[in-house]
């Protein structure tokens, strides 16, 4: 086990009930991430990459197993603990952008930095991200009047703006056409590259996996 | 930043929000209304008794309550009776008929009265001449639509106008003491006797006086017939207005509830995602629950608004049989009945929004 992990997962294993039927999601997963590296995750649907997901974003805890993110046990995690660990440790990317629908593009960043505990002082590191993300003209539009591509480059710029430790983006390009998913995979290996944001990201698509340092395939809740 | 949520979630989805505000409005004008109106009465009668000039007030040795009807039993011999103690300057015998819903005929010797009260201010037509003419005050007069000269059913009797007075002494309707008698079957009867001192400090000892003479008539100075125009004071007026606020408190509650309760079922992904980026539990519930407390105000401020539209539209077609005013202290406590109904009615759905779990939340579509 490396000492300067971001990530360390040892037998991590997660059961969900269903009704009173136990279903093994993660029967048992291996994986250490290092600071700055950018990890791809495939494998087919059920296997448990996004159950892997929610534990190390804190959506939800582990059954058993050694996990630590960012030096936090998330094993005694309570609730509380995992919340405020979202707030600046972890950001997410999800497949559907996951605006909030009433609120603009600013305000839907605003909404992560206020949760996060910041002020409103700007951040020149983030003007820099929104330049690279190239959206700068579209934060006063609500989600409705931004195209898939748009939303997706704003719930970005959301999930980094507290300068998370790890971004988790689940199928980023799940909703995009071939060339917003390239714009948003360009993205993700500038962030990668400029600002050595620690990513994890689920793909189907073996060319957005080719984009990670590494790809890591499950199977039926397995690192193969 | 959360108020701005809240603000941009109620417009949203407008409809939902305004329709939610205009029955959240609805008790808020009621209260207020009720309020208003039992208010505007008990001034008007207290205006109207001032009116007279009067230091002194005796009732029939049965009547209950000022602000209750009691019959016409006080022999009119007292009233000269009374002119003859020490300190009395004048008295006079009024006879009182109960008509329509909380308006009075009072049959007075006009003379009389205007030595006691200064007279009425005619504003058309003059005074009462012969047996079945009336005064009516301007409230009735714009009620009914009437004027001076023309002829009013009242009684199973037709009435001629004489005059229209101003309105704010002794009552809206006024005949000739003796008709009012004869038709009462009361002859030699009054309903009430006013008495005008030598000099109204001398009241309170005018009136010891007089009970010591008249044992078993209740007699009460113009200061406590005035004092007892209060809410307190008409029988079961106050257990009536709780029982409006508690209804206000209910509606405000179920209004809520309902439209919170929806729009957490609209909002279950948003909730998930503000739980994604690390709002806790007890943010979502300040949220909901700030959210339902702008409805309230909004209601209350709507209410507020509707309570004059009502008062407008009384003063246009009732203004005679119901003075409403304007009460403005009872503002905060209708916005308070309403706030406390409206946080009850978001508790629950505050507390489901809050307890959902974020990775259900954000696969709900």
């Amino acid at each position: 086990m490396s000492n300067g992990a971001i990530i360390e997962i040892r037998q991590l294993v997660k059961t969900y009930m269903a009704g009173r039927v136990p279903v093994p999601a993660l029967r048992g997963v291996d994986l250490t991430v290092e600071p700055g590296d950018f990890v791809s995750i495939i494998g087919p649907s059920g296997s448990g990459k996004s159950t892997l997901f929610h534990i190390i974003g804190g959506l939800t805890p582990p059954t058993s197993g050694h996990v630590r993110v960012a030096g936090q046990d998330m094993v005694t995690m309570t609730d509380g603990d995992r919340t405020r660990m979202r707030r600046r440790t972890i950001g997410f990317v999800f497949q559907k952008f996951n605006l909030l629908p009433n609120l603009t593009a600013r305000d839907n960043i605003a909404v992560a930095r206020f949760l996060g505990g910041f002020d409103h002082k700007p951040d020149p590191q983030f003007e820099e991200i929104l330049r690279l993300l190239g959206v700068e003209q579209r934060l006063d539009h609500k989600p409705s009047a931004l195209s898939g591509g748009e939303q997706q480059r704003i719930a970005i710029a959301r999930a980094v703006v507290n300068h998370p430790a790890i971004l988790l983006a689940d199928e980023p390009t799940g909703n995009l056409d071939s060339g917003n998913s390239n714009a948003v995979l360009e993205i993700l290996r500038g962030l990668n590259q400029r600002t050595g944001q620690t990513i994890l990201m689920i793909t189907h698509n073996p060319e957005a996996a080719s984009y990670g340092h590494r790809i890591v395939e499950m199977r039926d809740g397995r690192i193969v | 930043m959360t108020s701005k949520i809240v603000l941009e979630n109620l417009k949203h989805r407008p409809m939902r929000s305004l329709l939610s505000i205009l029955l959240i409005a609805v008790p808020v004008t009621l209260i207020l209304c009720l309020i208003g109106l039992s208010t505007g009465l008990l001034e008007d009668g207290k205006t109207r008794s001032r009116g007279i000039g009067a230091d002194l007030m005796i009732r029939g040795s049965t009547s209950g309550s000022v602000a209750s009807f009691s019959a016409t039993s006080i022999p009119e011999a007292l009233v000269a009776r009374l002119e003859q103690q020490p300190h009395v300057q004048m008295a006079i015998g009024v006879v009182v008929h109960p008509f329509e819903v909380v308006l009075n005929v009072m049959g007075v010797d006009l003379d009389q009265f205007n030595r006691m009260s200064g007279g009425f201010t005619y504003l058309a037509g003059g005074p009462l001449r012969r047996p079945y003419d009336v005064l009516i005050d301007e409230y009735f007069a714009a009620q009914k639509h009437l004027k001076a000269g023309d002829t009013y059913r009242m009684l199973n009797h037709d009435w001629r106008i004489t005059g229209i007075i101003a309105g704010g002494k002794l009552s809206r309707i006024v005949v000739k003491k003796e008709v009012l008698q004869e038709l009462d079957a009361a002859t030699n009867k009054v309903t009430f006797i006013y008495v005008k001192c030598d000099r109204p400090s001398q009241a309170d000892e005018v009136k010891a006086q007089l009970q010591s003479l008249l044992p078993g008539y209740p007699i009460y100075t113009m200061e406590e017939v005035t004092s007892m125009f209060s809410v307190n004071n008409v029988q079961g007026l106050s257990q009536f207005i709780a029982v409006i606020v508690g209804i206000g408190v209910i509606i405000g509650f179920a209004v809520v509830c309902l439209s919170m309760y929806m729009a957490v079922l609209q909002r279950t992904r948003e909730i998930g995602i503000l739980k994604s980026l690390g709002a806790s539990n007890g943010f979502i519930l300040g949220m909901i629950l700030s959210e339902a407390l702008m409805m309230a105000l909004g209601g209350t401020a709507l209410g507020i608004l509707l309570s004059y539209g009502a008062t407008w539209l009384i003063h246009v077609f009732a203004p005679a049989a119901l003075p409403m005013a304007i009460v403005k202290t009872w503002w905060p406590i209708a916005g308070g009945v309403t706030m406390v109904g409206a946080a009850l009615g978001a508790l629950y759905p505050g507390l489901a929004a809050a307890r959902h779990d974020p990775i259900e939340a954000l696969a709900y579509e």
